[in-house]
């Protein structure tokens, strides 16, 4: 067992074992997904988080452990939302001829997203520092941990609030839009971009091409338009 | 898939430095959207050429948020005591915030004559 002992010293040390890891579990996740059918409530994030939480805690490996290693998938996601564009630019032409239905619904579903969260908050009796932490958790992780911390909030917390709010959007979207007997995919999309990011849009984009490319728009545009509200709405809660 | 990883990169980078050095509220890579955006509507060219790497990308964007998530192991004590209240404000905002903006969508859409986009 001295072998395992010395492999295994070797390997914490290194980026490969973790990153190894984290693509390893998210297979597993997505395999899960596609055997329930794509349900959205078996969520290859959550799934693949679950996994490698639980990997290390048993291990006793520090969070910043693992991230050295997985840094390098982490690091994707600012190529990734430059790589919106093309989607957006296959559906200019959608694009122009709706531009006041985005704006307007931009507007709203920003606002309420921000508002609803904090005011369900305070009134729960969550304050100060989580409270900033969850002001911008319906922006794209990158910019959200970036508002997070400029604010005064806990990057980290709000990377997992972030998260959560991704695979609650990405659970309810479908059920709920159907409730509300919204058909058109642009709308449908877009809410689910403003609401739920990039993981909203991963989802989309599992459902229609249209969809999603209005989620990528309704994502990239919440993340500037929440860098611009998080200061001012959370003066009304703190 | 070099080249066309390089221009991504590039416009990321370029979005990065705008933003840092006009101190604007803006995220670099927002801005690097709306860069490669513009190249496109300029070089239809460019589109060709980024588009496999970006389907690719976005085609497995969930993995894109694992790493970030598993920072979930280092607030499980806060997610015992606060944990509920903020699944709660969570679930709420989410339905609230999806179902204002697609009917805010389809309203304004109907107003301003748009056609619906659902059939295609």
């Amino acid at each position: 067992m001295t072998d395992f002992t010395d492999i295994w010293s070797y390997l914490s040390q290194g980026p490969l074992l973790w990153l190894t890891a984290t693509l390893v579990a998210y297979g597993i996740g997505d395999a899960l997904s596609r055997w329930s059918g794509r349900r959205p409530w078996v969520n290859p994030v959550l799934v693949a988080v679950a996994i490698l939480a639980v990997l290390l805690g048993l291990t006793g490996t520090p969070y910043a452990t693992y991230f050295a290693g997985a840094q390098f998938v982490h690091f994707l996601l600012g190529p990734a939302t430059v790589a919106l564009a093309v989607p957006l630019y296959a559906n200019l032409r959608h694009v122009r001829r709706a531009a006041l239905p985005i704006l307007a619904a931009l507007l709203a579903g920003s606002l309420t997203a921000m508002v609803s969260a904090l005011a369900v908050a305070k009134a729960l009796g969550i304050s100060g520092q989580v409270l900033i932490s969850l002001a911008p958790k319906s922006a794209t992780a990158p910019v959200a941990l970036g508002i997070s911390d400029a604010l005064g909030g806990s990057p980290t917390l709000t990377a997992v609030l972030v998260i959560l709010t991704g695979i609650i959007g990405a659970v309810v979207a479908t059920p709920l839009l159907n409730l509300l007997r919204i058909r058109d995919w642009r709308a449908r999309g877009f809410a689910v971009g403003v609401a739920a990011h990039g993981i909203g849009t991963a989802r989309a984009f599992q459902v229609h091409e249209t969809a999603g490319a209005f989620a990528g728009l309704g994502m990239g545009m919440n993340a500037v338009l929440t860098a611009l509200l998080a200061p001012v709405v959370l003066r009304f809660f703190l | 898939m070099i080249p066309a990883l390089t221009l991504i990169l590039c416009f990321q980078l370029a979005g990065e430095v705008i933003s840092r050095a006009l101190h604007l509220p803006l995220p670099g890579p927002v801005l690097g959207m709306a860069g490669l955006l513009a190249a496109m509507a300029i070089w239809p060219r460019v589109a060709t050429q980024v588009r496999p790497v970006a389907q690719g990308l976005l085609g497995n964007l969930s993995l894109l948020f694992v790493p970030a998530g598993v920072g979930v192991v280092g607030h499980l004590d806060l997610l015992t005591t606060e944990g509920v209240p903020l699944v709660l404000a969570l679930v709420v905002s989410s339905v609230l915030a999806i179902t204002v903006g697609a009917l805010t969508f389809r309203a304004v859409a109907r107003l301003t004559g748009g056609a619906e986009g659902g059939d295609d």
